[in-house]
């Protein structure tokens, strides 16, 4: 099936050039951060994770969320989201490729990178969120190999797939728990210990995730005519403000909780994030009312029918959500945890060109995998006349 | 490579006479036999404990000369480098009351009342948790807990993933973001070095407890630091902790720091 | 069904033309060189140099120490296992008491023990690790011996 790609538009061809070039400066600049070690990374004793590790966070909600479509599509069997399950399968395979290789660009010895397996430590989150991400890989590689391959026969999924898929979307929770778990249960930092992070992780999985997917449908649309139908279109985009509707909500319950205690190591966090310390203004705090706004603007125009069912105005909505949720998932979570440091003092953090720059190469590679996937799976879908 | 005979007698010549030196050195206070020509054989039976604590007097450790030769006492041994800014390494300092007992700031507390207090300076190190939070985050057990309550970093096979500094409530752990060797000076022969993108903290010396000598800080504190077993009821730190008033360091957090501030 | 899927998915596999047939084979010849490259390069080379041979190169021993922890040979072959087994038991147990055949006790330490009677890194270590082209890290962190640096 892969000689598919050897049969493509010009324009598949600069597209994957283009991004190759992304992916070579993100190369050089991982080449010099295996040169001069993480001391090239904005990182400090005090915050001690960053960026990497902000990407991994979202990323690995977007792989997750590919349980929205699967759960409708075989346990609901509603018929629409029929023609998605491929597309979001490799998606989400993209994405959970992007969050391993955030994991393995943060490492400071990342020849060493097996002694997870070769050591393995059930008591750490970490070793879990490995197993889940290779577990991951691979039952949905082979799910979608499976599925494509039906699809391009002309027949229905066989029957033993269907527990296949219960278990593939058990791993889609079970990656995005293992994901928020990771943060959740650690004893000194105020902003992850609450039982609320791994539910929001969820939400914003679920509202990020399938917004991605709406909009690149919505670009293939444009590109070349592939539609999934305005059913499907509809039925996703419900998902999402509800899952948005308990994002936001979630957040709200952790700024009441903090607030309405008054337990300063709860409050401090999130006054930093939205206000800065002692007067002192940080970058972080433009983009935290940034996605504040985003957020309330989209799912209240998510709420609204008339504004949700404009296929118009739709990408624009599903545009801010995302842009709001990968800040407040992957920027906030992270400076959030790690500010204030552990002695209860700011400790500045900003990505330096070269993580910047790292994370971008990586981005490129989920692009590209994207890229290879889907052409393989449009190609499928073009010979059994779906669009 | 070739090396002509005189050079290699020359080589030859300098060890044996560091290694007579070394031998010497270190024969009054492990008791080696002198005789001993095998090479160096295995010294005195070190230093156990049920579980291995520290008691610091708070009111003796304010001197900023004594604190500054604590700390150095650790550091140059441990071949720890001076790495100036944020991506620092450091195993024992000196901070204020307000960042080492933060969860003890209760708003009132910087009231005058407690100004005495929180002008002091506490001596911070790895505390050597009962239930540490960076030995169970860690994912290839590169960092755990030993037998005697002390938490060791195996080096070897620390990934850098950095989980570990993240976990621990405490900001006793440093990770090189450098590569160290870059940043010391004089390298003490008898301990390693760490390697570029590995995790590392105090480790209650036990290189030196294996061979029966107590921690360095606890050496050049000139008795303001006590190190004992807790375990034992009748340990002089056991003693010392039920005649005085001590603080934890976020006691709160059920991590069980081992390590107790009098004051 | 399934066994029609497979079935297709071999015809699909299957070489239509000719022409692929030769690039599949090429491609086939092209990898099988390269993989062995390393053996007949340095069969090429050596025609040119002469020095095919390898020799056991000559390491410095130490003078005024005959025994170590084990017989020449087991260190010879197997230095490198023992290593890993002190490290263990060193950093991970806590022990540092090693018992060796004659009954001998050693300190666990590669740098005060092994190092002090083998205090010419570069005539004991690297010689044969050069020739060998291995390049272990412990130098990263464990200490040369002062005996190098003159």
């Amino acid at each position: 099936m892969l000689d598919r790609l050897l049969k493509g538009s010009p324009l598949f061809y600069i597209w994957l050039v283009a991004i190759g070039g992304l992916i070579a400066i993100g190369g050089v600049a991982y080449i010099v951060q295996l040169i001069f070690g993480l001391s090239v990374t904005g990182l400090s004793r005090d915050v001690s994770w960053g960026l990497y590790i902000a990407q991994f966070n979202f990323f690995g909600g977007v792989a997750a969320s590919v349980a929205v479509v699967l759960i409708p599509a075989f346990l609901h069997n509603y018929k629409p989201f029929h023609k998605l399950v491929t597309l979001a399968i490799f998606m989400g395979i993209a994405a959970a490729s992007m969050a391993g290789l955030f994991i393995l660009v943060d490492l400071g010895q990342p020849q060493r990178m097996l002694n997870v397996m070769l050591h393995p430590s059930p008591n750490s989150m970490m070793f879990w969120d490995n197993v889940a991400i290779f577990g991951y890989m691979g039952l949905f590689m082979f799910v979608g190999w499976v599925l494509l391959e039906h699809e391009r026969a002309g027949m229905e999924p066989p029957c033993w797939m269907k527990p296949v898929i219960i278990l593939a979307v058990a791993c889609t929770l079970f990656f995005q728990i293992v994901e928020g778990l990771i943060l959740q249960g650690l004893p000194g930092r105020h902003y992850w210990l609450s039982a609320i992070v791994t539910p929001r992780f969820i939400a914003s999985a679920f509202s990020a995730g399938p917004s991605i997917l709406l909009l690149l449908c919505f670009l293939l649309k444009r590109l070349i005519g592939f539609d999934i139908g305005e059913a499907a279109t509809r039925t996703m985009s419900k998902i999402i403000t509800y899952a948005m509707a308990l994002n936001v909500f979630f957040y709200l319950m952790e700024v009441f909780t903090a607030f309405y205690s008054g337990t300063p190591g709860h409050m401090h966090p999130i006054a930093f994030l939205f206000t800065g310390h002692e007067g002192q203004i940080y970058w972080i705090n433009f983009w935290m009312w940034g996605a504040a706004a985003l957020a309330l603007f989209s799912l209240a125009l998510l709420l609204l029918p008339s504004t949700r069912n404009n296929m118009r105005l739709l990408p624009w909505i599903l545009m801010m959500l995302v842009g709001s949720a990968w800040i407040d998932k992957s920027l906030g979570m992270m400076i959030g945890g790690m500010t204030p440091n552990v002695f209860e003092t700011i400790t500045k953090y900003t990505p330096s060109l070269a993580e910047i720059l790292i994370c971008l190469g990586v981005l490129g590679i989920g692009i590209t995998t994207l890229t290879i996937f889907w052409k393989i799976v449009l190609d499928v879908k073009k010979q059994a006349g779906e669009y | 490579m070739k090396l002509s005979r005189r050079k290699f007698m020359k080589i030859a010549g300098v060890s044996a006479a560091g290694l007579t030196a070394a031998v010497t050195g270190v024969a009054p206070l492990t008791g080696i036999a002198a005789e001993e020509v095998k090479g160096p054989a295995y010294q005195a039976k070190g230093l156990t404990a049920k579980r291995w604590g520290m008691a610091m007097f708070v009111n003796r450790l304010q001197d900023p000369a004594l604190i500054k030769q604590i700390a150095e006492s650790c550091h140059k041994p441990h071949n720890v480098p001076n790495i100036p800014g944020d991506q620092e390494i450091k195993w024992i300092w000196a901070d204020s009351y307000a960042k080492s007992f933060p969860d003890s700031l209760a708003e009132t507390a910087k009231d005058h009342n407690f100004e005495d207090l929180m002008s002091k300076r506490f001596l911070l190190l790895c505390n050597h948790c009962e239930n540490p939070a960076c030995t169970k985050v860690c994912p290839t057990g590169a960092t755990f807990k030993r037998e005697d309550g002390i938490v060791v970093m195996d080096p070897h096979r620390c990934m850098g993933c950095r989980y570990c500094m993240v976990g621990c409530p405490y900001g006793a752990r440093s990770f090189n973001f450098h590569n160290p060797s870059d940043f010391l000076e004089d390298v003490n022969q008898r301990y390693p070095r760490r390697m570029r993108g590995v995790v590392e903290k105090c480790n209650f010396c036990t290189e030196r407890l294996a061979e029966g000598k107590l921690p360095y800080c606890v050496e050049a504190s000139d008795g303001a630091i006590v190190f004992g077993d807790l375990g034992d009821r009748d340990s002089e730190i056991s003693k010392l902790l039920r005649e005085n008033y001590s603080l934890l360091r976020k006691p709160s957090l059920g991590t069980g720091p081992n390590v107790y501030y009098i004051i | 069904m399934l066994k029609d899927l497979i079935k297709d998915f071999i015809d699909e596999m299957k070489p239509k033309l000719i022409n692929d047939r030769m690039f599949i084979m090429g491609g086939l010849g092209a990898f099988v060189v390269l993989f062995t490259s390393p053996f007949w390069l340095n069969f090429l080379f050596s025609l040119f140099t002469g020095d095919d041979v390898y020799e056991r190169p000559k390491i410095a021993l130490p003078t005024e120490y005959k025994e170590c922890v084990s017989t020449r040979d087991y260190m010879r072959a197997e230095h490198m296992q023992l290593l890993d087994t002190w490290r263990d038991m060193a950093v991970r147990e806590g022990k540092r008491e090693y018992v060796d055949a004659n009954g001998n006790k050693w300190d666990i330490n590669l740098q005060n023990t092994c190092m002090s009677c083998h205090a010419n890194k570069p005539d004991f270590c690297d010689t044969c690790h050069t020739s060998n082209s291995v390049d272990p890290y412990c130098w990263d962190c464990h200490v040369e011996p002062k005996g190098n640096q003159q």
